[in-house]
C-alpha cells in the first residue's frame, strides 16, 4: 500500500490532474509550549508552597511515679517565669516563684518587637552569662525559662513563646502548668494597674 | 550598489524541541506532586521561624480549629485500613464494608465514635458539610477516661504503625487548654515529642538565631 502510494507520487502527472496544493505539516507549537509552561509553573509552585513547616517541641518528661529527689531542680538565679494571659499579654518574674515569703517582682509585657518579651529574655540571658563569669553559677548553668500558658491565653501565644526561644537561642525551657499562686500574680498586677 | 540581497530568513523557530522539553517537565512535576489532601477545616496556623519541614510519610496529623474541635487524620491505605477495622472491632461500629473504605479514601474524621457510621455513610458534599457542625473528637487531659476518644485513636494508629510521627496543626486563636487536652493525651501515652505545624515567619535581625542563619559567632552582643 505505501509503496504504492509512495510510487504513486513521484510518478509523472498527466495534463488533466491538478497539482494539489502543497500544505505545510508544520504547526506552530507556541501555544501548546506556553501551555505547558503555565502548568509547569503551577505544578512547581504548588509543590513547594504544601510543604508544611514545624517547629519540634520537647516536653517535659511527666510521670506519676517520678521521686521527688529524681525532679531537676532549677536555680532560682539561672530562671525567668513567663507567664502567658489573656489579650496576648505576657508577665514574667525573675526565679521560678517559689518562696511565699518574698513575692516576686511580676511585670506585664507583650509580644511586641521593640522593648516586648523578647528584650528581657536577652537581658536575662546576659544576666545569667554574667554570674557566670563571676563564678556565681556553674558552667553548665543556663538561663532556663519555664512558661506558664494561662487557661485564657490562646494557641498562638503559646506558639510565638516557643518561637522566641529558637530566635533567642534558649536551650532549656519547659511548659509547665500555671499554679494558683501564678494566677494570683497576675491577679495583683491587673490590680496594681488599675484594671 | 554592487552588495548582494541580504537572503531573507524565516522568523519561525522550530518549537517542537521546546515543547518536549516543556512537557518533559510538566509530566515530571505531576507524577512528582503530591496534592494536599482535603482539609476538614480551615485552619490559621500561628508562624514560626523553624524551617523543618514535616516529612512526608508516617505522619499522624491532628487539627485543632478555632473553635477547639479536633480531627484525626494518619496517612497510608492499608494503616487506615487496619485501624478503622480494628476501631469497627472495639467499639462495635457495625460499619459497612462501603463506610469502611470510604474511611481509608476519605481524609480527617473528626465526629464521636457514635457518629461515626452516620458520617462515613454520607456522600464526600454531606460529610463537607457534617465537618462545619461536628462537635470533633471527644477528648480530655486524662487519657485513661472512656470519654477520651482521642486517646483510643492515637493509641491505635501507633499500633498499626510504631514509626508514626505526630503532627499537631492548630488555629491560633484555639484556647491554650483545648490545645491542651491534645498535648495531654499525648503526654499521657508517654509521648513528649512531637511537632507543631506553623507557617514561615523571617528571623528578625539581630538576634542569636540571626546570627546563626547568617553564620556569625553568636556572642550574645548588644
Amino acid at each position: 500500500m505505501a509503496e504504492m502510494e509512495v510510487a504513486d507520487k513521484g510518478g509523472k502527472k498527466g495534463p488533466g490532474v491538478k497539482k494539489s496544493k502543497k500544505l505545510s505539516t508544520r504547526v506552530d507549537l507556541t501555544p501548546m509550549v506556553d501551555l505547558g509552561f503555565l502548568l509547569i509553573t503551577f505544578f512547581m509552585l504548588t509543590t513547594t508552597m504544601s510543604k508544611p513547616k514545624t517547629m519540634e517541641i520537647n516536653m517535659p518528661y511527666k510521670d506519676d511515679e517520678i521521686k521527688e529527689e529524681e525532679e531537676t531542680k532549677i536555680k532560682e538565679s539561672s530562671a525567668l517565669t513567663i507567664l502567658l494571659s489573656k489579650k496576648h499579654r505576657v508577665y514574667y518574674y525573675e526565679g521560678i516563684g517559689s518562696d511565699p515569703e518574698n513575692p516576686p517582682n511580676v511585670q506585664v509585657t507583650s509580644f511586641k518587637q521593640q522593648d516586648g518579651i523578647r528584650d528581657v529574655i536577652i537581658d536575662k540571658k546576659e544576666f545569667v552569662e554574667d554570674l557566670k563569669r563571676r563564678g556565681q553559677l556553674g558552667e553548665k548553668d543556663q538561663a532556663t525559662i519555664l512558661i506558664k500558658p494561662d487557661t485564657n491565653s490562646t494557641y498562638e501565644d503559646m506558639v510565638n513563646i516557643l518561637d522566641e526561644m529558637a530566635i533567642n537561642d534558649i536551650r532549656t525551657y519547659a511548659i509547665v502548668d500555671i499554679t494558683d499562686v501564678d494566677r494570683e500574680f497576675i491577679a495583683d498586677t491587673e490590680a496594681a494597674n488599675n484594671e | 550598489m554592487g552588495k548582494h540581497k541580504v537572503a531573507k530568513k524565516s522568523t519561525i523557530v522550530d518549537m517542537t524541541a521546546m515543547c518536549d522539553v516543556a512537557f518533559l517537565l510538566l509530566t515530571f512535576f505531576m507524577l512528582a506532586t503530591q496534592f494536599k489532601p482535603d482539609e476538614p477545616v480551615t485552619v490559621v496556623t500561628p508562624s514560626s521561624i523553624s524551617e523543618i519541614t514535616l516529612p512526608d510519610a508516617d505522619i499522624m496529623l491532628i487539627t485543632v480549629d478555632e473553635d477547639g474541635r479536633i480531627f484525626f487524620s494518619i496517612d497510608g491505605k492499608s494503616v487506615r485500613k487496619e485501624l478503622i477495622e480494628e476501631l469497627n472491632d472495639q467499639k462495635n461500629l457495625n460499619l459497612s464494608q462501603e463506610e469502611i473504605n470510604n474511611f481509608i479514601v476519605g481524609g480527617s474524621v473528626g465526629v464521636p465514635f457514635n457518629q461515626l457510621k452516620e458520617y462515613l455513610a454520607a456522600d464526600q458534599d454531606q460529610r463537607g458539610k457534617l465537618n462545619k457542625t461536628t462537635p470533633g473528637i471527644p477528648t480530655d487531659t486524662v487519657n485513661t477516661s472512656d470519654q477520651n476518644e482521642l486517646a483510643l485513636w492515637i493509641k491505635e494508629a501507633r499500633y498499626k504503625n510504631p514509626k508514626l510521627r505526630i503532627a499537631i496543626k492548630a488555629d491560633g486563636d484555639a484556647t491554650y487548654p483545648q490545645v491542651q487536652d491534645v498535648i495531654g493525651t499525648l503526654e499521657g501515652w508517654k509521648i513528649f515529642k512531637f511537632n507543631l505545624i506553623t507557617g514561615l515567619k523571617a528571623v528578625p535581625p539581630g538576634t542569636a538565631a540571626y546570627q546563626e542563619m547568617t553564620g556569625g559567632r553568636s556572642e550574645g552582643g548588644s
